[in-house]
């Protein structure tokens, strides 16, 4: 059972950038500072289309000029952080969480009490559904998130021997992971009435609702189909309703208020219960599984941030089901962030208080820039490094060329999302996954385009080219591909305006940018917060599609452009 | 000079060349001359290493034309076709020393050979600069020939170089190439359809049809004596329109 997909919960979120320590950002700095050596190259690459200047105008060197020069600015302006970061002594602290509301809000949490106890900490938040987070705890790309036990024996670790407390801790103990005690809530699935209709009908029980065929019931669609769902819960209170619906989590509440629903089914910790005034029936017969909240960390933690991992186990029993809901509302019906609704917590349940400074609303708009930028200009500057190759490779070679654009067009098909979790076994999550999946999908256009440019080059010209002596090198270089530069270039506008677009998925994986924004704002059902990123990611592509325009206009050379006015006049003059 | 021996092509269907013995003489100008399809260019694309015969051989300088030789001996030849094959995102200064500066030239060497170039032809210098869409058809072909004759080489081959220019700037210009032809004493191949131009050029003319020499004569030769009665169709053809012409003046 998928926490993560069980959850639809709430407001307002602490984007991850925001949670980097000081130290952390200094390190980005100085990897970023490292940059313009990986920038370098595709100087000397681009420029060997044209190795002497002609005289008045070259458009391949123009071209190649333009695309380094753009490519380097965006480069040393938008480099993402690598992984660096683990290098320096003390060894930060990775935490995790899951994109939603009350997931995001312990992530935060304990990246508080690790700083509070002297270690740095950041958190990727919302990385993602359960597969994402237990696979960067297994790579040690996380060092902790939080879990649920229900989600950890029947999911996770679904079809091994962990039904004692000590067979699970050596399920886990065989992959170096740890689990700690319960935090003192769970947060599992529970049947809610509204209370006015509990006290009219008498509800107290689940059993209770045998005797009221006529109910109408809404589920989320998810909880209706699975197994351990509604057709369980069914079966084993002999349920008689006949009116089901299946909705989305989110509107459940909505059809409830509505009066649509009348009995429904939510998740323990949900903020909407309080506020709908809704009343939980009792599991009498034991249906629901336990969903304790614990942590999952790696064993390491133990020997190489013991203070960090002490400050975390501080938090076990400490956080009851209604101060879990109650920071859920926080959030979510308050509009307060993530990392308020922290602050509180800590204070709340262990007296702690500590202080953080957010960033504001422009710097945080700056930094996504950066890291969308970053994104943008490495993948596109390796799809320009491969795909002209390949594109004039194609052009030469017709059968290897099909084959090469079908490869490339199918790569082009598979939905993004898809392409990541593919990525993610073998490069783990953040930038270099996004960045190699924007590299495949910016192939196509440059490809297709350069082969299309070098194609449609006219016969005559091509074995003019060929009688006067040039090789075979020689006329792609001086002939071929400044001709085709114009081409070429409208290939690379296309993959750099499509890779703007598509990099907002990137924050499923945690890799920044303007997805962050949009991510929370559909998990928060904030519009505003969508257009956040939404706006500034439809700018950026036009900005950049203006960009190549300019190049575009300035690597053709007039003997490209038509002239109306002067070929005319000389016509008599010869 | 060149010399083709039992050449034959095809593409596909009928042979485009079908057992072609031929001697380009040096210092001549040759023409090869026939109906469309008849091979004509076909043949001057063989000499150019454009294309390879599927039988037969052809000889260049003494040496057989190989695939693996050809960029040496394309180094010797000057080509020319109807619409000049100019580069179009070159000027007319790079266009016509692109290869030069391949090779090495240095820029003393270049700019003279250019400015020769340039006069021989008679383009005004301040044309260098524009680039191919800025210049008239006959300009354009102007610079065709002095991309033809920058590395100075002993054979000329013209695929209808002519071919696109209205009929007084075409005038013009055959003029001029022939007194260019006759004053560097290159060896010629130029491929016309028009019987008057090449008279006008020719010190030889061969005539085909269906990928085959029919005859190959001097032109006086070929228009007073047809072997073959293709031949003098051929002559008589070409004859009316000018017989109209007399007829209107008459």
């Amino acid at each position: 059972m998928t926490c993560q997909a069980r959850r639809a919960t709430p407001h307002r979120a602490v984007t991850p950038e925001r949670r980097e320590t000081p130290m952390t950002f200094d390190r980005r700095t100085l990897h970023r500072a490292g940059d313009d050596r990986v920038g370098a190259k595709p100087q000397r690459r681009l420029g060997s289309f044209a190795p002497w200047p002609l005289e008045r105008s070259d458009p391949a060197r123009r071209l190649a000029t333009i695309l380094v020069l753009l490519l380097i600015a965006i480069a040393l302006a938008g480099w993402s952080p690598g992984p660096l970061a683990e290098d320096v002594a003390p060894r930060p602290v990775t935490i995790g969480s899951k994109k939603f509301t009350e997931s995001v809000i312990l992530g935060e949490t304990l990246r508080l009490l690790a700083l509070d106890a002297g270690q740095p900490a950041r958190h990727r938040a919302e990385l993602g559904g359960t597969r994402i987070l237990w696979g960067a705890l297994l790579s040690g790309e996380i060092d902790i998130y939080p879990e649920y036990s229900g989600t950890l024996t029947r999911e996770i670790l679904a079809g091994e021997d962990v039904g004692s407390p000590e067979s699970l801790a050596a399920a886990l103990a065989t992959r170096g992971i740890r689990v700690s005690a319960s935090l003192g809530f769970q947060n599992t699935y529970a049947v809610a009435v509204p209370a006015a209709l509990a006290e009219r009908l008498e509800l107290r029980q689940i059993s209770d609702l045998q005797a009221h065929p006529d109910l109408m019931l809404g589920f989320s669609s998810e909880f209706l189909d699975r197994a351990d769902g509604w057709p369980g819960l069914r079966q084993r209170y002999r349920l008689p309703q006949t009116r089901v619906k299946g909705l989305d989590h989110d509107l459940v509440y909505r059809g409830i208020a509505a009066g649509h629903i009348d009995v429904t089914v939510v998740y323990t910790t949900d903020a909407e219960i309080a506020r709908y005034g809704l009343r939980m029936l009792e599991d009498d017969l034991g249906y629901f599984a336990d969903y304790e909240a614990i942590l999952l960390y790696r064993a390491e933690l133990a020997a190489e941030a013991p203070a960090a991992l002490a400050a975390f186990h501080r938090l076990e029993g400490k956080v009851d089901e209604a101060t879990m809901a109650r920071m859920n509302a926080k959030v979510k019906l308050g509009g307060a962030s993530e990392q308020a609704a922290a602050v509180d917590l800590l204070s709340e349940t262990l007296g702690l208080s500590v202080s953080v400074s957010a960033q504001g609303f422009w710097g945080q708009m700056a930094r996504r820039t950066l890291e969308h930028l970053g994104l943008v200009a490495a993948s596109l500057t390796a799809a320009i490094l491969l795909a002209v190759p390949l594109g004039v490779l194609a052009a030469q070679h017709p059968r290897l060329g099909q084959l090469l654009l079908a490869i490339t067009g199918m790569i082009q098909t598979i939905p993004s999302l898809a392409l990541f979790v593919f990525l993610i076994p073998w490069l783990g999550i953040g930038w270099l996954p996004t960045v190699v999946a924007l590299f495949l999908y910016s192939l196509l256009p440059i490809i297709r385009n350069t082969h299309a440019g070098l194609t449609d080059i006219p016969v005559p010209i091509r074995e003019s080219a060929d009688v006067i002596g040039l090789t075979r090198g020689a006329r792609l270089r001086l002939v071929e591909l400044p001709l085709a530069a114009n081409t070429i270039l409208a290939g690379i506008k296309t993959s750099a305006v499509l890779n703007v677009g598509t990099a907002t998925v990137a924050a499923l994986i945690g890799a920044g940018g303007y997805g962050q924004p949009i991510l929370t704002g559909i998990r928060l059902d904030d519009t505003a917060l969508i257009m956040q990123g939404a706006v500034p990611a439809a700018l950026l592509a036009l900005a950049l599609q203006g960009v190549f325009e300019l190049a575009e206009h300035w690597v053709v050379p007039r003997g490209l452009r038509p002239r109306k006015t002067r070929g005319a006049s000389v016509e008599k003059a010869i | 000079m060149l010399r083709f021996e039992g050449v034959w092509k095809g593409y596909g269907g009928a042979p485009a060349l079908a057992g072609v013995d031929l001697e380009v003489p040096e210092a001549r100008t040759t023409v090869l001359i026939g109906p469309s399809g008849c091979g004509k260019s076909t043949l001057l694309r063989l000499a150019a290493g454009l294309i390879r015969p599927d039988r037969g051989r052809i000889w260049f300088e003494g040496e057989p034309l190989r695939p693996d030789r050809l960029r040496p001996a394309r180094l010797r030849m000057g080509y020319m076709i109807q619409d000049g094959g100019l580069f179009p995102h070159l000027t007319v200064r790079d266009n016509v020393t692109l290869m030069a500066r391949e090779l090495g030239w240095p820029r003393d060497r270049r700019e003279p050979r250019l400015a020769e170039l340039a006069e021989m032809v008679q383009l005004p210098a301040d044309l260098l600069a524009r680039y191919p869409i800025e210049l008239s058809g006959g300009q354009r072909q102007r610079v065709a020939l002095m991309r033809a004759l920058m590395l100075d080489p002993d054979l000329l081959l013209l695929d209808e170089p002519l071919g696109a220019l209205d009929p007084m700037i075409r005038f013009e210009l055959q003029r001029e190439l022939k007194a260019i032809f006759a004053r560097l004493g290159k060896t010629v191949l130029l491929v016309t359809h028009d019987l008057a131009e090449a008279v006008f050029f020719g010190h030889r003319l061969v005539l085909l049809r269906a990928g085959q020499v029919v005859q190959q004569a001097a032109p006086s030769v070929l228009l007073a004596r047809p072997t073959e009665p293709f031949v003098a169709r051929f002559v008589e053809a070409q004859r009316e329109p000018q017989r109209v012409l007399l007829g209107a003046v008459g």
